[in-house]
């Protein structure tokens, strides 16, 4: 025998630790040496050529680019936002309900089973605005007369956008949510309504810090996937009309793929990763302290 | 009245805008997809309609049958995605929770140096965008020529899954108590037995939860295999999808027809496990 014998919890961890550190961890240091080059698809040999920061000089001089940000983190934080309300909303609604809680919590899973490229189609079908279901619907109603150009208007394309990244995340939040209510002990509930708590006080001091992990585990995990939005947003508007829904991600897929700008998208690439890093890492936060609170309450 | 009698009247009217609501909340959820299997049943002359049709005419299955009967008759290899897709999820899936559960179980159970350091560090790894992630990976897998197969698509997928596997689990394993398995060891347990007979099960549902995640996340991902796929030899259902928007400018009936096929094995999927899901955290030990 050696004499340095590894520990259990290494070994556990070894294999997820090789799996990412191959697929994700050493293409990302590639990416981050081609984004100082002037890499073109075309020209391959333009992969060798160093030019320093140049291209990230070349992004903070870039109006499309800051607009692009910029209306990343509007979107992200308004459907995030909306989401964790409705989600909560609709957790406390289906525990509420005394007979078919199986059934409401199959549908609420509902919307997570689409892939957001099909969400993308399904939402741009329905807003379209010659046979969409919405305007079908309002002129049947008769709330409006004409057509109303859903996807071509920048600022109504990006409430269609918000309104299909809402709909198809917001489950995520109600399950988890949800999976917290049923994990709570009844006991404090119990005992809170005999020491005379009204239901709002009961929620806000007895339940909510309880699923305050859960909360933030769904948030977290949105976090982490908030650039599937790309795939709603390429199908439903391609960051038109005019580049007016233009998120970071088309902007970087646009770049790199019908520019053949490598050098320049994989630049991009890398402040789109700092806001995911940023986002998750603020939600880790709060998940930590939220459960250091449970610990010391409970 | 008396004050039982407008308590009554109260509560009533507070269960009756409950059940509206609920109702309400779900029509929304439900909605898009009872329009998107409407839609596929529905003849295209009838969907383009203005004014529009809101009673369906006459339903058929004619999208269905294009779309299973090959290439050669304008329709796409719906089967061969299908199968692609199903290969791709399961094994990234099962793969995926194997390395996640001795993952979460490290994070749960063992304290060790720079250990919240290390699960952010996993959890960044997997913020990487797709589409930022989809560039180097090409250039990798061109490398290693394993662009357009199905093990190329299984690694990435393996990968995406870990970070997130490992975060629901040891979620999960937390909401076992530790003592449950030093009582199994006491009693004679070994600690493999003591996690397999005692904190196992208990963690069952969480563990399943995770793989359903796992699973649509991957039958689900379009921004990398768009890139890393091919031909058929992997192409997944989501890009199959876009084949229809390539091929013909735009068939909304097909593409409900193929969104529907997307759909039911998640369902079907999401259905089997979710009664595991949520309801057994809290019986049995936990709560005694």
């Amino acid at each position: 025998m050696k004499g340095w014998k590894p520990s259990p919890p290494f070994l556990l961890l070894l294999p997820a630790i090789i799996v990412l550190a191959a697929v994700v961890v050493v293409p990302l240091l590639l990416s981050l040496y081609s984004s100082f080059t002037p890499f073109r698809l075309t020209r391959p040999e333009t992969f060798w050529v160093f030019i320093g920061a140049r291209n990230y000089i070349n992004i903070f001089t870039n109006r499309d680019f800051w607009a692009a940000f910029a209306r990343t983190v509007v979107l992200l934080t308004v459907a995030l936002n909306l989401e964790m309300l409705i989600g909560l909303g609709l957790a406390l609604l289906v525990e509420k309900a005394s007979r078919g809680q199986r059934l409401l919590r199959t549908i609420m899973m509902f919307p997570m089973m689409f892939s957001p490229i099909l969400v993308g189609f399904q939402f741009k079908f329905m807003f379209n605005d010659n046979i969409g279901l919405v305007n079908n619907a309002l002129q049947a109603l008769g709330l409006t007369d004409r057509a109303i150009p859903w996807l071509i208007d920048g600022n109504l394309a990006f409430i269609a956008i918000l309104t299909a990244e809402i709909w198809s995340s917001t489950s995520v939040f109600a399950i988890l949510i949800l999976a917290g209510l049923l994990a709570m002990p009844r006991e404090p509930l119990e005992a809170a309504r005999v020491d005379g708590c009204t239901p709002w006080q009961t929620f806000r001091y007895v339940t909510w810090p309880f699923i305050m992990p859960f909360a933030f585990i769904a948030m977290t995990i949105r976090s982490l996937d908030v650039a599937r939005a790309y795939d709603i947003v390429k199908i439903m508007t391609d960051g038109g009309p005019a580049g007016r829904t233009e998120l970071v991600w088309t902007l970087v897929a646009r770049t790199a793929y019908s520019d053949a700008k490598m050098g320049l998208a994989n630049a991009m690439a890398y402040f789109s990763i700092l806001l995911s890093i940023g986002f998750t890492v603020y939600f880790y936060r709060k998940l930590a302290a939220a459960r250091t609170q449970i610990a010391a309450e409970w | 009245m008396d004050q039982n009698s407008i308590h009554r009247v109260r509560r009533q009217a507070l269960s009756i805008a409950h059940g509206v609501t609920l109702f309400l909340a779900m029509l929304v959820i439900c909605l898009p997809g009872i329009w998107i299997v409407l839609s596929s049943l529905r003849p295209t002359v009838e969907i383009m309609a203005k004014p529009p049709v809101w009673i369906p005419q006459e339903l058929s299955v004619d999208a269905y049958i294009a779309m299973f009967s090959g290439v050669g008759k304008g329709g796409i290899p719906v089967l061969d995605y299908f199968r692609n897709s199903l290969i791709i999820s399961v094994t990234s899936t099962v793969i995926a929770i194997v390395i996640g559960m001795a993952g979460g179980y490290a994070f749960a159970r063992y304290r060790f140096r720079a250990k919240s350091a290390m699960f952010l560090g996993l959890m960044l790894t997997r913020t990487v965008p797709g589409i930022a992630l989809s560039l180097p990976l090409f250039f990798v897998y061109a490398r290693l020529g394993i662009i357009d197969t199905h093990f190329g698509l299984i690694l990435v997928y393996v990968a995406l899954n870990v970070p997130f596997t490992v975060w629901l689990i040891d979620g999960f394993f937390r909401q076992v108590p530790k003592d449950l398995a030093e009582a199994a060891q006491i009693d004679g347990c070994t600690r493999w037995q003591a996690f397999w007979q005692v904190e196992f099960p208990l963690a069952g549902p969480g563990i399943a939860s995770a793989g359903i995640f796992a699973f649509l996340t991957s039958w689900n991902e379009f921004a990398l295999a768009s890139q890393l796929t091919r031909s058929i030899n992997s192409k997944t259902l989501p890009v199959g999808l876009l084949d229809y928007t390539s091929e013909f400018t735009i068939d909304w009936r097909g593409m409900c027809a193929l969104a529907v096929v997307m759909i039911i094995p998640a369902l079907t999927l999401t259905f089997i496990v979710q009664k595991h899901l949520v309801g057994g955290l809290t019986s049995g030990a936990v709560k005694g």
